[in-house]
């Protein structure tokens, strides 16, 4: 056994940064919601569903959904510049495909739901905040789902597996270095989106997805309470 | 309406023509009232300086960035200044992916040209070493819901952003900046470019629209003014006004200004 | 079952006896919610009434929309739907001359309408019919079309109780848009706070008395 491994931030290996969600942070969307995790901060707008244009991008047999993840220059201590790049590209695809397997978009042929993503504040785990406000904005925007999706990021540093990765940590030089494993699933357990970016092992993998897994609860249960309180609030 | 991409309706829009003809808005404000100004600062902790302002259900997000550069070579001893406005599709439906149009391109350099030649900004002191290094100021606005004046909500942000920024650590001899604020704000001055749009509704004018006045604005009238001084002007959209109604629009802008002044300088 | 705010994937209730109705599935018997809404209980019918979302148009439906163009058979109609409606001449009260459609109606022009049909070609309008017809006064604008029901109340009570106190006319487009007409302004500003007071506190209970409470507070 190692000595014990104390995280920069002095949080316990499965316990999550300090987590908020809010829906209908914006008026003009037909559906919308704020994601923090610590100091990340990600919303997101839902527009439709509505006809899809350009009129040769319709499906007739199903509806479809756009996501667009972007991040604001001033986001990141490094200025971004302002317009899409390859790494922003990746990851809307990313959303969309961890959201598209609980949406029944069968419903509405020829039309398309927009899904857009703007990230206020870095510090890691922007994708996972992103997806985890845009299943709230989804689901505020009244889109009939199977089920939600909550999201997070297990990392690896040197051996040991820890939840909900912040920027230092992404960044972590000793040992074995960091490895970052962004998953999102529903809160009955299907993964929609996994990616992972480092080294580990089959043994230890297995043991992310279980502990993912039990995050990702934390996270459903702060996106059920964000919608329900919505309502009280009316 | 389709695609909710809808304007103000005809119905309506005489209704609130009719009604400003009497010196009245829906919202119950007269017309050359802001509505009111509601400033968060610090949004962004990876900013130098950021804040949210909001004007009624509009709101608007900008951040102050630093960068090393060159001057430009017509000004070697002066920093170099950008804004860039973002009309995000995640703040209103009328507004798409891609590349920038030109309601956000006018924005940015409105407001850009507002800053600029107020004197806002003392440009000397942004030099480091003259003809080789100077800082550049980066200013980014990003819509997060349009409910009208998205320009003056943009401008006024602009303003706080820089008045609360700090300058991040400068390291010589690697030439590069370490992101860590230092205590020294970036060099302003005490003249303040009051934004101020006026908008010809109907046969009126009023300030601060809502996003249905908006839709009705026949032409509008952007103003930078600071004590009385103006030192930015743009003319938008091809409705001609005549010269009395020019003269008009400076002496509401002047008025408007000094209230708006006021406001403002709470957050300060 | 007491109705209770249910989201996406949410169970609701389980054992055979109970059956899926609208916005609900059922599996491995249990009944789970597909839409964020308020699940509700009769005779083991469950459904969720939705809280939010796009208008889905019905056979019957009354609308109000906007002229968005015209050709020589008659005029579409935006009304918040996906698809744009038409109104065929044949659907028009009056003679039509060909020639001339922007006579009766023009692009930009109001007008409420029945949606008398609905096909895979689309959405079909029409006028005939009392207080169908362009419109050409007041002031409209839009509720989320899901809380239209609320704002028309138990057999139209809660919209009698506006109308009556705020002394205007009210015509309401079962996808959310609302026509206000008044003897001036300030009252029909009136309705629509009224009306919107109700949007926004649509899942309270007593609505109709805290409705009445408001609407004599802030009545001038």
């Amino acid at each position: 056994m190692t000595a014990k491994f104390t995280r920069p931030d002095g949080r316990g290996l499965k316990e999550l940064r300090s987590t908020e969600a809010k829906v209908g942070i914006i008026p003009n969307a037909d559906g919308s919601a704020m994601f923090r995790s610590g100091d990340t901060i990600a919303y997101a707008a839902v527009y439709g569903p509505k006809k899809m244009h350009p009129q040769h991008q319709q499906d007739p047999a199903t509806g479809q959904i756009r996501c667009t993840y972007n991040m604001n220059s001033f986001s990141v201590s490094d200025r971004i510049k302002p317009g899409i790049n390859r790494r922003s590209m990746e990851i809307s695809e990313i959303t969309k495909w961890a959201l598209e397997p609980v949406l029944m978009l069968e419903k509405f042929p020829n039309q398309v739901v927009d899904v857009f993503i703007n990230i206020i504040q870095a510090d890691a785990g922007t994708r996972c905040a992103g997806i985890n406000a845009a299943a709230l904005a989804l689901a505020h925007a009244g889109i009939p789902m199977k089920d939600m999706v909550s999201s997070i990021s297990i990392g690896k540093l040197d051996k040991t597996l820890v939840v909900d990765l912040t920027k230092e940590e992404e960044d972590y030089h000793e040992g074995e270095g960091p490895t970052d494993i962004p998953i999102s699933m529903t809160s009955s357990g299907k993964i929609t989106h996994f990616q992972l970016d480092g080294k580990i092992g089959v043994e230890q993998i297995k043991e992310a997805i279980d502990m993912a897994k039990e995050a990702c609860q934390k996270i459903y249960e702060i996106q059920k309470k964000a919608l329900k309180e919505s309502i009280k609030e009316e | 309406m389709v695609d909710k991409v809808r304007t103000t309706d005809r119905v309506t829009g005489e209704r609130i023509a009719k009604y400003l003809s009497e010196g009245k808005r829906f919202d119950g404000r007269g017309p050359l009232d802001f509505r009111k100004i509601i400033v968060e600062k610090g949004i962004s902790k990876k900013a130098e300086g950021s804040v949210r302002v909001k004007l009624g259900e509009t709101e608007v997000i900008v951040g102050v960035k630093l960068g090393i550069g060159e001057p430009y070579p017509d000004s070697p001893n002066k920093g170099n200044f950008m804004v860039t406005a973002e009309l995000l599709p995640l703040s209103s439906p009328r507004f798409e992916n891609g590349p920038p149009k030109f309601e956000a391109i006018e924005l940015g350099r409105v407001v850009d040209r507002g800053l600029r030649e107020s004197g806002f900004i003392d440009f000397e002191k942004l030099c480091i070493k003259e003809g080789e290094k100077v800082w550049t100021v980066f200013v980014d606005v990003y819509s997060i819901n349009d409910g009208g004046n998205l320009m003056d909500a943009a401008a006024l942000g602009a303003i706080i952003a820089l008045k609360i920024a700090k300058l991040p650590k400068y390291d010589e001899e690697q030439n590069k900046i370490v992101f860590e604020l230092t205590n020294k704000p970036i060099p302003i001055t005490d003249i303040i470019p009051i934004p101020v749009s006026v908008h010809k509704v109907g046969d009126a004018f009023l300030v601060d629209p809502t996003r249905e006045e908006e839709d009705l604005s026949k032409t509008r009238v952007t103003i930078g003014i600071s004590n009385g001084i103006i030192s930015s002007v743009q003319k938008s959209n091809s409705e001609s006004l005549s010269i009395d109604e020019m003269k008009k629009v400076f002496e509401i802008a002047n008025e408007v200004s000094k209230k708006t002044l006021k406001e403002l300088q709470k957050y300060f | 079952m007491d109705r209770k705010v249910v989201i996406p994937g949410e169970e609701i209730a389980t054992g055979e006896d109970y059956l899926p109705g609208e916005g609900t599935e059922k599996r491995e018997g249990k009944i789970f919610a597909l839409k964020f809404g308020l699940a509700e209980e009769q005779n083991n019918l469950i459904k969720v009434i939705p809280l939010s979302g796009n208008y889905q148009p019905r056979r019957g439906n009354t609308v109000i929309g906007e002229v968005e163009n015209i050709n020589s058979a008659g005029w579409f109609i935006s009304i918040g739907a996906s698809d744009s409606a038409f109104l065929s001449m044949n659907e028009v009260p009056r003679f039509v001359n060909k020639d001339a459609m922007d006579e009766v109606f023009e692009i930009g022009d109001v007008v409420c309408a029945k949606i008398w049909s609905m096909s895979k070609r689309g959405i079909d309008l029409s006028v005939k019919g009392r207080g169908l017809g362009k419109i050409k006064e007041g002031i409209i604008f839009y509720i989320n079309p899901n809380k239209v029901p609320r704002v028309i109340g138990k057999e139209g009570s809660m919209i009698k109780l506006i109308k009556d106190e705020t002394d205007c006319d009210i015509n309401i487009g079962q996808n959310g848009a609302i026509h206000i007409r008044g003897e001036n302004v300030e009252k029909e500003l009136f309705a629509k706070k009224a009306i919107e007071f109700v949007t926004q506190k649509s899942f309270i209970e007593g609505l109709t008395e805290e409705v009445t409470k408001w609407l004599e507070e802030n009545k001038k």
